[in-house]
């Protein structure tokens, strides 16, 4: 049993990384743009399809990862050249509604060119073992992997943010925009790299994503609002909480989901127990938002 | 304290009620009401009789963005979450349907009916007490973080939906018949749409009345600017909720109204597209204006029926529409109207 929880608490951990390479660039493109970006779910599935076609394509992992990456950084630079920066000086209605548009013509072109059926990618044979990490907890390297690859890229923001020139401007955007613009920096090129950062996160999130989950049309807007979850709870334009609160909803989504049911069972048959434990654990993640923003309206990592 | 503590002049595109064009305006609205129950007859006289249906549709998403327009337009709170009392409506009228038919109690408490009387206030009801209660929590917050939480809402409110089988869970909740009316017969459609006419002028009626009241112009203050208000002695809260609870039982009417005519419930009524369908009704038509809901709510029911019927991919053309919409246009529909001199001026 104890394994067994160790495993599920792993698996959280892993869906948690995923959640925060998709939110770091959400609450950067949010704090330093002030932009609520929705379409930054199309971006993961454009790096998701990326990878998988290329996988199935060449069968190499590298390309497939680049091709991924590139992709959505790509498609993310030609967002926001064609539509987020005329976004920057709206309010948050238009943003809102102008990204529900390209979601909607984002996933219907997604349809016409790879059709509904979903895409499976093989787990690459590098990574597809599984390894013993303590007596009786076996767990497949493949989400090590992914484990290991969002703590890596974690450290680099980190690094990238805090120790840097151009982190100092992000930090600098993120607090106060109008400043930086006052002090002479060029806004356009730092609001340009940050999207274009934020789309190769979310390019990479969906890249690993591919041999976990199956790759189809809908997939980001699935990650997307709970991205938005983590992005409130850690803070806006906080990376820090981005990371912890990442972390907490990946835990407590995946927690509830394999142990809620099992308890509802004591109380009532299986079926039901089933299904209001699936739904009950759904709600987990948004009963926390709910309770971190009513103790601290401005989210966790934000010093108000 | 005065009555109008807001510029006058600043609020004038919002609460303005009259026109310069007032002659116009009142043709224009009489031409349209009455062509509006001539439809029916008209849709039979041209072998249409399909169009019934689409502009019931009309109707009911018309009352629901009404309703959304009075937090999000008139009172600038973005709420993403509006398809949760829409949904809840019409859960509302389909599970006392479910007890009806089953000769059951919900909860073993309430016993089932299908008397509209009773399940259309029922609905608004319980829209009207889930926003006091969603409300009351979520207007401790502001901007991003209201937009978040009302989304985060809905969200929960959806799985719960999906997660009850009793009733149907994800594949939703069927009505065998729709509800009943003592002495008149909404079976048919004819009536039905009148029926649904008849809800929608009244909601168009008691928004135009809000609006216009004390009620309404503290409500627009309060989106123009938060701060002067409080300095003259409004507290934004009470004035914000009661808004809020207002707009969740027009959604609920709505949901309600919907659950009839689809005879179907289901949980993607309150999925967070439905709520951003809505905002698009609003944004369409033209935020803080009385009629642009109810032209957005036109706008996107009969493209959604053009496009079906044209493509299967019609989400493409639908998106590229709404992208240039918002983009290059600025007040919706409503501003278009008004600049071809139909409008307020």
């Amino acid at each position: 049993m104890n394994m067994l929880v160790a495993e599920q608490f792993l698996n959280g951990i892993q869906f948690g990384i995923s959640l925060f390479l998709m939110s770091a660039g959400l609450t950067l493109i949010f704090g330093i743009m002030g932009v609520i970006n929705l379409a930054h779910g199309s971006l993961y599935m454009i790096g998701a399809y990326a990878a998988a076609l290329v996988a199935a394509k060449t069968g190499s992992v590298l390309l497939a990862l680049i091709a991924g990456l590139a992709g959505a950084g790509v498609a993310g630079l030609l967002l926001e050249v064609l539509v987020i920066n005329r976004l920057y000086d709206r309010d948050h209605l238009d943003q809102v509604l102008a990204t529900f548009a390209l979601i909607l013509i984002i996933n219907e072109t997604a349809t016409i060119l790879v059709g509904r059926q979903p895409l499976f990618v093989a787990m690459p044979p590098l990574f597809s073992g599984s390894v013993t990490l303590l007596p009786g907890l076996v767990y497949p390297v493949y989400r090590l992997v992914v484990i290991g690859v969002g703590l890596v890229v974690g450290a680099g923001l980190y690094f990238l943010i805090n120790r840097t020139r151009v982190g100092m401007l992000v930090r600098a955007g993120a607090t106060s925009r109008e400043m930086v613009r006052a002090l002479g920096v060029d806004i356009k090129a730092l609001y340009t790299l940050v999207f274009g950062l934020g789309a190769v996160l979310a390019g990479l999130a969906g890249a690993m994503a591919g041999p976990v989950l199956s790759v189809q049309v809908g997939m980001g807007e699935q990650i997307l609002i709970l991205a938005f979850v983590v992005v409130v709870i850690g803070g806006v334009g906080s990376v820090r909480g981005a990371f912890y609160g990442a972390l907490l909803a990946g835990l407590i989504d995946t927690l509830a989901r394999a142990f809620l049911p099992g308890l509802l069972r004591h109380v009532m048959n299986g079926s039901n127990a089933d299904a209001l434990g699936s739904g009950l654990s759904s709600m987990g993640v948004y009963l926390l938002m709910a309770v971190v923003l009513l103790v601290k309206p401005r989210g966790l990592f934000v010093k108000s | 304290m005065t009555e109008q503590p807001v510029d006058f002049a600043a609020t004038k595109p919002v609460n303005s009620p009259t026109g310069a064009s007032a002659p116009v305006k009142v043709t224009l609205g009489l031409v349209v009401a009455a062509l509006l129950v001539a439809l029916p007859y008209l849709a039979r006289g041209l072998g249409h009789d399909s169009f019934v249906g689409l502009v019931t549709q009309v109707l009911i998403y018309g009352i629901a963005a009404l309703s959304l327009n009075l937090i999000l337009g008139y009172g600038g709170m973005i709420s993403f979450g509006h398809g949760a009392f829409f949904g809840v409506g019409a859960y509302v009228v389909a599970i006392l349907y479910f007890h009806h038919a089953d000769d059951s109690a919900f909860l073993d408490l309430v016993p089932g009916t299908d008397n509209l009387l009773i399940t259309l206030p029922a609905a608004m009801l319980v829209a009207g007490i889930l926003a006091a209660v969603i409300g009351a929590f979520s207007l401790r917050t502001g901007g991003v973080q209201f937009i978040m939480i009302t989304l985060a809402f809905a969200q929960m409110l959806y799985f719960l939906f999906v997660s009850l089988k009793t009733y149907g869970g994800d594949d939703g909740l069927m009505m065998r018949r729709r509800d009943v009316l003592p002495f008149v017969d909404i079976w048919g459609d004819q009536t039905f749409y009148y029926l649904c006419l008849v809800a929608a002028a009244f909601w168009l009626g008691l928004t135009a009345l809000i609006v216009r009241s004390r009620f309404g112009f503290v409500l627009s203050g309060l989106r123009q600017n938060e701060k002067r208000l409080a300095a003259f002695g409004f507290s934004p809260y009470p004035y914000k909720l009661a808004a809020f609870v207002i707009a969740g039982m027009g959604a609920g009417l709505a949901g309600a109204l919907m659950v009839n005519y689809l005879r179907f419930a289901s949980p993607d009524m309150l999925h967070w597209t439905k709520s951003g369908e809505l905002m698009m009704m609003v944004i369409l038509g033209g935020t803080g204006t009385l009629f642009g809901p109810l032209l957005g709510a036109a706008a996107i029911v009969l493209l959604e029926a053009v496009l079906t019927a044209q493509t299967e991919h019609w989400q493409l053309p639908l998106g590229i529409i709404l992208l240039a919409v918002v983009l290059f246009s600025r007040g919706g529909l409503a501003a278009l109207f008004r600049q071809l001199g139909l409008g307020r001026p």
